[in-house]
């Protein structure tokens, strides 16, 4: 019945919320929030929002599908849904993980996952900026970083990453997309072992791993991983411009508790914000600093001319110590519990959210520099030295609301942070660390998104408030309620509620980009004539049924409005059928769609030019129908055959045909 | 004008190759689910364009598909326009105008001819319809314009010269200069 992740941190905040107005900590919204819940939004809002038919939104909005597993891509400033891409979950819909083809994709050392927790979207960028080449996204749960490749809008690859117990803060991509970086959420045994869990100081490590992305193709590979201590590492940013080579991640935990953690991990006043320098860590790998631990992690790539993924588990990979890389990784000091860690788009400042302590805190990148170079150290933590605070601080947004979350940046100087537990956006002046402005949103905050706003060069003109709770502001649908992502102008001085929108999923990041980057790259159909899918049949004539043993392939074609060959005889009980079916199609938006009657699985949905296979068992003799599930013209509701099984060991033969 | 016409004999030769590099002719088809077209070329040697969904839309309603290889137009035709091409170039080699004005009118008679071969093979295209087609409407055929645009069922045709055709045009109207420019800038002159 509960959602426990998301029930223990509302109670967590919700208590604060409490313990907060009982001691009369005033940081509530001051103005506007009445106004804004009736409903009463600027005169011209919905002007701003409308995109007439057949018009194009101006951008893409990659949004995490959260606890679905998937991403979803919305049009901006309409809201509109335009497609839900599969990543971590099957997708019946789309025969993702159901279909032979998909199912080495969600393939893991664990085998075969059919769900897993999506959350932060990052975009690829050259020199800083976001290049619309691919998406990466994590998984939670199981850790794993994807890739989607935004010509085709599906997933492309999917690397598992070992020794990480729960993969929540990643993946985090450096300044030319050389690295995407992921950070362990629960410290675990690493590698993995039997040991008592009050055991947690001794025996319990984390580690930060980093993805090589091939420039060229987006190939990824686990590099090498980095040791560190079993802290609660949290979300991460790398830097850019003067702080390209370094990455920073949040942490909370760093009481190093393991049971309770609402309470025991909320005890030390300051958590810690880790900086880590990659190209150190590239040197001392070169120098022979890094070990090679075994283990074992699938990578799983899909290519678009086999129209098939392959799986391939991984045996071992390079573990870094930081004790044997000097120079690799500090702790800052950072108010309690933080969440959100976000460089500004000059890459001077690095911005982290207290989340429990109602505080902004902006650190340096200079001053970074400089407080390493005095050596100003206040002790470590697990080795690792920490810095000086005041040192590396530049500024606190004081008091700003309760419970930030996470930052972003419009270009025009401007720092935006969402506010989970006083349920709003609050924007504030980087240099002053000043409030200028803010504006409730419905309810409880949690990520925000402003297109490139976490790249060097953010589209400062609207914001994605994305909230995970939305209680009375639809109409009600039972105890499951949507979330929602709220759109709010900010290309003026005060910010302006234009709409919200329920989402799939609850969405904890999103990405956005300007349509025009890669709306003219897409792919519209597989050329046939490069289907190197094994069992592809790629004119009619290819059509066939094959026996080899209990197995039968049926080579199946489909073109507008008929099966080839749409009736086949000779299949028995017992055996396994499996139908390759290749769309023949060559024309932008006519999918066809097989399904036969028992099938356990979904249905193939297949694009123009590819193939795809469904496994079905059939369990009794008779004649049982299959037809094209999507609708693909006139004759659509024709478009269906007949297979015929007989009784195991009949001589039926092998008989198939069209048209006779 | 003898040495004019020498010229215009050569030019109109060369234009002639033009319809080896260009599309004869241009066909478009618009319908509410082709918001962006459907296109097909007609060369003087092959079928160009979206020939394979031209085909699945036309199955439809009874129209025979269209393969190039049971075109024998495509066959002759670069044959013909080569012949015409090497005679017009021995025709302005010699420059004596009986022989270029019997050149013009073969050549007016081979354009004529080849016209009404493609209105024919229009009507054919568009009147002789499979019996067994999915959608049979009595009295409807689905002849494409020859010149212009009309509104069959859904589907807005277009169809005009292409390049190679107004080439072909430019070429023969030069030859009737060739041939006959003498009489008009005669009396011109006087």
């Amino acid at each position: 019945m509960l959602r426990t992740n998301k029930w223990s941190k509302t109670t967590v905040f919700a208590g604060v919320a409490v313990i907060m107005a009982l001691i009369g900590f005033a940081c509530t919204p001051k103005s506007g929030s009445q106004k804004a819940k009736d409903g009463v939004v600027a005169a011209d809002a919905a002007q701003k929002v409308y995109v007439a038919p057949g018009k194009y939104d101006e951008f893409y909005a990659l949004v995490s599908g959260g606890f679905s597993g998937q991403v979803s891509v919305y049009g901006l400033p309409s809201g509109r849904l335009l497609r839900v891409i599969p990543v971590f979950s099957v997708d019946p819909e789309k025969s993702y993980g159901f279909s032979e083809e998909t199912k080495p994709m969600l393939n893991t050392s664990h085998g075969f996952l059919p769900w897993d927790d999506s959350h932060h979207p990052n975009l690829s960028i050259t020199n800083g900026q976001t290049d619309g080449r691919w998406l990466f996204i994590n998984s939670n749960n199981t850790p794993r970083i994807a890739r989607i490749d935004l010509t085709t809008f599906r997933t492309a690859e999917i690397i598992e990453i070992p020794n990480s117990g729960g993969n929540h803060g990643s993946p985090f991509i450096t300044e030319n997309t050389e690295y995407a970086l992921a950070s362990t959420r629960f410290g675990v045994p690493i590698p993995q072992k039997d040991v008592a869990i009050s055991s947690y100081k001794e025996n319990f490590k984390a580690t930060i791993s980093f993805i090589k992305v091939d420039p060229k193709s987006g190939n990824m590979n686990l590099a090498f991983q980095v040791l560190v201590p079993a802290i609660d590492y949290d979300l991460g940013s790398c830097g850019k411009g003067p702080s390209r080579d370094w990455c920073f991640f949040t942490s909370y935990n760093s009481e190093r508790a393991h049971t309770l953690l609402e309470i025991t991990a909320s005890k030390n006043d300051k958590d810690m914000v880790t900086a880590i320098n990659w190209k150190t860590a590239e040197k001392c790998i070169a120098d022979g600093k890094a070990k090679e631990w075994k283990s074992s992690y699938a990578h799983n790539t899909y290519s678009d001319e086999t129209h098939s993924a392959k799986s391939e588990i991984l045996k071992s990979q390079k573990v870094l110590d930081p004790k044997d890389c000097p120079g690799l990784m500090y702790y800052i000091p950072v108010a309690k519990s933080p969440h959100g860690m976000d460089t500004d788009p000059t890459g001077e400042y690095f911005v982290a959210g207290g989340k429990l302590a109602a505080q902004i805190t902006a650190y340096s990148f200079q001053k970074l520099l400089k407080a390493i170079e005095e050596k100003k150290f206040t002790g470590d933590l697990g080795g690792i030295q920490i810095l000086d605070y005041a040192s590396v601080m530049a500024g606190e947004v004081q008091k700003p609301c309760l419970g930030p979350l996470h930052t972003e940046y419009d270009g025009k100087g401007y720092g935006y942070t969402s506010c989970f537990v006083s349920s709003e956006v609050v924007k504030w002046k980087l240099g002053t660390w000043e409030v200028v402005d803010r504006i409730p949103t419905y309810y409880s905050l949690g990520h925000l998104m402003i297109p490139g706003g976490n790249s060097a060069k953010p589209w400062g003109k609207y914001l994605l408030a994305m909230n995970k709770i939305t209680k009375d502001r639809y109409l009600p649908t039972g105890p499951e309620l949507a979330q929602a992502a709220q759109l709010i102008d900010i290309s003026g001085e005060k910010m302006e509620m234009l709409s919200d929108f329920p989402t799939i999923g609850e969405p904890h990041y999103a990405q956005g980009i300007p349509a025009s980057i890669i709306k003219d790259k897409q792919v519209k159909i597989f050329e046939l004539d490069k289907n190197k899918h094994p069992y592809a049949a790629k004119s009619e004539k290819e059509g066939k049924v094959v026996r080899d043993g209990n197995t039968v392939h049926v080579y199946l074609t489909m073109i507008r409005s008929h099966f080839g060959p749409d009736n086949i005889e000779g299949i028995k009980v017992g055996d396994t059928v499996y139908f390759h079916v290749t769309n023949l199609e060559q024309d932008w938006d006519i999918p066809h769609g097989f399904s036969i009657l028992g099938a356990n699985a979904a249905e193939l949905l297949i694009m123009p030019g590819e193939t795809q296979t469904v496994k079905w068992n059939p369990e009794g003799e008779g004649v049982f129908p299959f037809y094209c599930t999507d609708f693909c013209s006139a004759l659509h509701q024709e478009m269906q055959g007949y297979i015929r099984v007989s009784a195991k060991g009949s001589n039926t033969p092998i008989k198939f045909s069209l048209g006779k | 004008m003898q040495k004019y016409s020498r010229l215009l004999i050569f030019v109109s030769v060369a234009l002639i190759a033009l319809a080896f590099l260009f599309p004869l002719w241009d066909i478009a088809i618009f319908a509410p689910q082709y918001p962006e077209g459907l296109f097909l070329q007609i060369w003087i040697n092959k079928m160009g364009g979206d020939l394979t969904n031209v085909n699945i839309l036309n199955h439809y309603i009874g129209m025979h598909p269209i393969t190039p290889e049971s075109i024998p137009e495509l066959k002759f035709m670069p044959m013909i326009a080569i012949g015409l091409m090497i005679s017009g170039a021995i025709v302005g080699l010699i420059n004596k105008r009986p022989l270029t004005i019997a050149w013009v009118v073969i050549f007016t008679l081979i354009a004529v001819v080849g016209l009404a071969d493609f209105y024919k093979w229009e009507y054919d295209y568009g009147h002789n319809l499979n019996p067994d087609a999915p959608i049979k409407i009595p009295g409807m055929h689905y002849q494409p314009p020859f010149i212009g645009s009309q509104v069959l069922l859904n589907i807005s045709a277009f169809s005009y010269p292409g390049i190679g055709g107004f080439a072909l045009m430019a070429s023969l109207a030069l030859a009737y200069v060739a041939a006959f420019g003498h009489l008009i800038f005669k009396k011109k002159k006087a």
